[in-house]
């Protein structure tokens, strides 16, 4: 007999010479499910293999157990404070995720070992929801439809327009104060992508030093040649994230290379390169000195690893490569432009910025030139 | 259910019945609830059994795990950006300054007891959550699964996952040591790539130029807040879907369009999904105790200068970093052909946002685009077979190999110092591989799924190869086929394909009794050699001694 055919040929469940089962499968066929396969995994009752099972189930929950209390041992008495060079605190997280997690993770086998080999084999079939009878969608989209014509918005049409501006202006309110106080221009008081912590306004108008991390300011002779330094603007914070677009690379290039990269500033200084974006020709080298931005043109990482025999700066977050002898010129990878250049001077006998950077630090954006 | 409280009962001594505590106490939540229907419909449902319709469940039980362990990482966490001097428990980082942000994740690790494992658990539930939403989608576009009536649900997962990934970045930010301070900075240049708006985006959301104060607790507030609260409520309509239309299922014998065969809900399914979460749980711990991840103590605090080779986000996003990888340097403008635009659009903008743009919108229109190109408009409950829908698996090959080329082009850097391949050539490898092998991949998928097809067709009608070779009187040598069905004069059975797995081997036939289980003892009796799939034992549940104990106990 199939579903269709039993449809409303419900039992007595008073009947006293129904089972329990007879019940449970009544119970389900109203519910449109159908058992039609139930059968124990072991037939007869209480057999060995049935016991060892059990056993085998019992173990897994005791182990697990077992294992939950471990976690809270090792949680408490297990030592855990971090001492330079001590051994035992090193496995106190290990420790914590070997009994939290075995024990966790043996319940959990137990469980399916439960329903897997204890919990009778089953088939049952459940009909699918019929669609909606033709009839029931007409009358609810009558509804639906009376809903809209009971307001008589299309009738009146001077109710619908004037209805749109509350709801626009509602709009509006509501966006306001969170555009409103996010918002924030880039441009006051000047553009501050254009201005990084070498612009001598930073410092009371006077050239801002070349500094080491720790705010000591450099002298030439403590690059060695084929050297490289970063370095930040000697100004309060200097090095700190508060001025993320200032971190410099200062390299002392070997006699070869800075002839190399004087020729090259000459020659574009002369002919003015049209299929090249940043025209500005910086020509900022002390002695062999250059300096450029450390902040890679194409996502803003520090551009910081120099192969000092192929003269290159390379990015390790996606790979832009620069042409330290070509003014930083990208060769390969994404980076479209190259590293601004800083150019240097020597006061009192230690590097400092003659100016700010020419072209804007870091990644492309609209409106940079 | 009802009926046994509604009895009246004479009232001599008002003791408790411990034995009826349990149908009164039912009876007096129906009385006020009215649930014995619909709580008997809930028990009866039926789900469909199979292994792969578990891989969701995983990205849920993460889900779980993220909510829980989230909760104990934010009673520690400060997304303050205030500069502080670390003075804690790890001696190397003594004094150093920082974020006060920074200082609290190191806190987490080194000063809270359990709260390293706690991160840790957290790390990997992440991973754990997204791999599964990407392994779970995979298996729903193979199987035809997001057909109609189900294009909203696959909808939903697919924002699942994209907020998933969001929810990941936000988490992967918010340490603030050098990684997660470098994922920013990136994130700074995409949105700054964005035409017109970009600058005006950058300081609106940083608060300022990068990094500024703002953006931590700004994450912060995302991560905590907002989108768990949107993944929360999309994971609950899309199970409140399965529920409501029903799972899918494999075609096979008595299965229909229209019917589920499964187990119902209670006891089985319900068991076997509560051990899986337990399961899914312990591993997770497991891992999370064993396999260090994410150790911010030794990558320092984020200083714009300092960035480190082999940095890769989580594996979720490398992805993204592998198409800004691969993606050539064409900017367009300020300069066009000459011409001074005195705008441009950033090459970053492409991989970053353009891309991720179309791989939202494109797989979002995809159930409409097959179900038009197919013209299908009808109702689908039983899955596809991959190798039944060619086109579609090509697509699906194409798909994983277009996303593994930009995964591993994520790692490049990495590929070429283990490997020792030069780095442009690896670069290189990802531009021509992510346009030659997809529609490679595709190729291949679409011959194989001919193939098995064939074999499939070929089995049906010859049946299964034995393995028995004979030779026949005249010398010549047969290879004897079992016929699936009473053949004609030539050994042909007329069977049509009905979407579901053919046997190919003898002992799914029942030739050959399975292995007898259980290593030191045989846990239970050789078997009976099993029914094949093709007839399974739908045995009428209708005799009560099938079910034993069932005769004996009467109904209250």
């Amino acid at each position: 007999m199939t579903l269709a055919e039993r449809q409303g040929t419900d039992i007595d469940v008073d009947d006293a010479t129904l089972t329990r089962f007879d019940l449970i499968r009544e119970g389900a066929r109203r519910d449109g499910v159908e058992i039609v396969h139930y059968v124990p995994r072991f037939p007869v009752r209480g057999s060995r293999e049935e016991r060892r099972v059990e056993r085998v189930i019992a173990l897994l929950l005791v182990l697990s157990g077992l294992l939950a209390f471990g976690f809270v041992v090792a949680y408490i008495w297990w030592p855990w404070r971090y001492e330079l060079g001590d051994v035992a605190s090193k496995f106190y997280t290990p420790v914590l995720g070997l009994t939290l997690g075995g024990s966790v993770f043996l319940l959990g086998v137990a469980v399916i070992t439960w329903a897997k080999k204890l919990l009778p084999e089953e088939v049952s079939v459940q009909e699918h929801r019929p669609a909606s009878a033709a009839d029931e969608r007409k009358l609810t989209g009558e509804t639906l439809l009376n809903l809209v014509d009971e307001t008589g918005i299309r009738r009146r049409p001077l109710l619908k327009a004037a209805f749109l501006l509350p709801a626009g202006g509602i709009a509006v309110a509501a966006a306001a104060p969170l555009v409103g106080s996010l918002i924030k221009s880039p441009n006051s008081p000047e553009h501050i992508y254009f201005s990084t912590g070498w612009n001598p306004a930073k410092n009371g108008g006077r050239k801002v030093r070349l500094t080491r991390e720790d705010g000591s300011p450099i002298r030439p002779e403590e690059v060695s040649v084929g050297g490289q330094m970063t370095v930040f603007p000697g100004i309060e914070h200097g090095a700190t994230n508060q001025y993320a677009d200032s971190p410099t690379l200062l390299i002392h290039l070997r006699q070869a290379d800075a002839d190399a990269l004087r020729a090259t500033i000459a020659r574009d200084k002369t002919a003015v390169d049209t299929t090249d974006r940043n025209n500005a020709v910086v020509d900022g080298m002390w002695q062999n000195f250059v300096a450029y931005s450390k902040i890679c043109t194409h996502a803003g990482c520090p551009a910081s690893l120099y192969e000092q025999q192929t003269n290159r700066l390379l990015c390790p977050c996606h790979q832009s490569q620069f042409l330290i002898t070509d003014r930083a010129r990208p060769i390969f990878g994404p980076a479209t432009r190259r590293l601004p250049m800083l150019p240097l001077e020597l006061e009192d006998g230690f590097l400092v910025a003659a100016a700010d950077y020419t072209d804007a630090v870091g990644p492309s954006f609209w409106e940079r030139p | 259910m009802s009926s046994t409280t509604t009895t009246p009962r004479r009232r001599r001594r008002r003791r408790i019945d411990l034995a009826k505590l349990p149908a009164s106490t039912a009876g007096g939540i129906d009385d006020r609830y009215r649930v014995a229907t619909p709580l008997r419909w809930l028990l009866n449902k039926v789900f469909p059994d199979h292994w792969s319709f578990m891989l969701g469940e995983i990205a849920l039980y993460s889900f779980i795990l993220l909510l829980l362990t989230g909760t104990f990482l934010a009673l520690f966490f400060d997304p303050s950006m205030t500069e502080v001097v670390y003075d804690g428990s790890y001696t190397p980082l003594r004094g150093v300054e920082m974020s006060r942000a920074y200082e609290t994740s190191l806190n987490l690790s080194f000063d809270v007891r359990g709260g390293l494992i706690m991160r840790q658990i957290h790390h990997w539930s992440a991973l754990m959550f997204m791999a599964a939403i990407v392994v779970h989608m995979f298996r729903i576009f193979f199987t035809g699964a997001f057909r109609k009536p189900r294009e909203l649900n696959w909808i939903i997962g697919l924002t699942l996952f994209w907020t998933g990934l969001f929810e990941g970045f936000a988490g992967y930010g918010l340490p603030d040591d050098a990684l997660s301070g470098t994922g920013l900075r990136i994130a700074s240049a995409i949105t700054m790539s964005v035409p017109v708006v970009g600058s005006w985006l950058t300081t609106s959301l940083f608060g300022g130029e990068f990094p500024a104060t703002e953006i931590l607790p700004r994450l912060y507030i995302l991560h905590v807040f907002l989108l768990p609260l949107l993944i929360l409520a999309l994971v609950s309509v899309h199970i409140f879907l399965v529920f409501r239309q029903k799972h899918t299922q494999w075609p096979g014998p008595g299965r229909t369009e229209h019917n589920v065969v499964g187990v119902r809900m209670f006891p089985a399914f319900s068991a076997k999904g509560g051990g899986f979460s337990l399961i899914v749980f312990g591993l997770i711990v497991l891992m999370a105790g064993v396999f260090q991840i994410n150790p911010i103590w030794l990558f320092g605090p984020y200083k714009a200068s300092v960035v480190s080779a082999a940095s890769q986000p989580d594996w979720y996003v490398m992805f993204l970093d592998g198409s800004t990888r691969l993606f050539p340097a064409w900017d367009i403008g300020p300069k066009i052909f000459g011409w001074d635009m005195g705008y441009q659009i950033p090459a970053i903008f492409w991989p970053t946002l353009v891309l991720p743009g179309l791989l939202t919108v494109v797989p979002m229109l995809y159930p409409f685009i097959e179900a038009r190109l197919r013209r299908d408009t009808q109702m689908h409950n039983l899955l596809e077979r991959p190798r039944d829908n060619p086109a579609r698996t090509g697509l699906g090959a194409m798909a994983i190999t277009f996303y593994l080329v930009l995964l591993i082009s994520g790692g490049n850097d990495v590929f070429a110092d283990k490997f020792d391949i030069s780095l442009n050539a690896m670069t290189w490898a990802g531009r021509i591989g992510i346009i030659v092998l997809p529609p490679l991949a595709y190729y291949v998928a679409y011959r194989m799924c001919l193939g098995l097809q064939q074999h499939d067709r070929e089995v049906l009608a010859h049946g299964v190869e034995t393995g028995i070779i004979r030779r026949l009187p005249d010398g010549r040598f047969i290879e004897v086929h079992q016929p699936l069905a009473p053949a004609d004069g030539h050994g042909h059975a007329s069977l049509d394909y009905a979407g579901a797995a053919v046997p190919k081997k003898m002992n799914r036939l029942g030739a050959i009794a399975p292995a007898v289980k259980g290593f030191f003892f045989p846990v239970e009796r050789p078997a009976t050699p099993p029914l094949p799939p093709a007839i399974s034992p739908v045995s009428p549940a209708d005799s009560p001694q099938r079910y034993e104990g069932a005769g004996t106990q009467k109904p209250n």
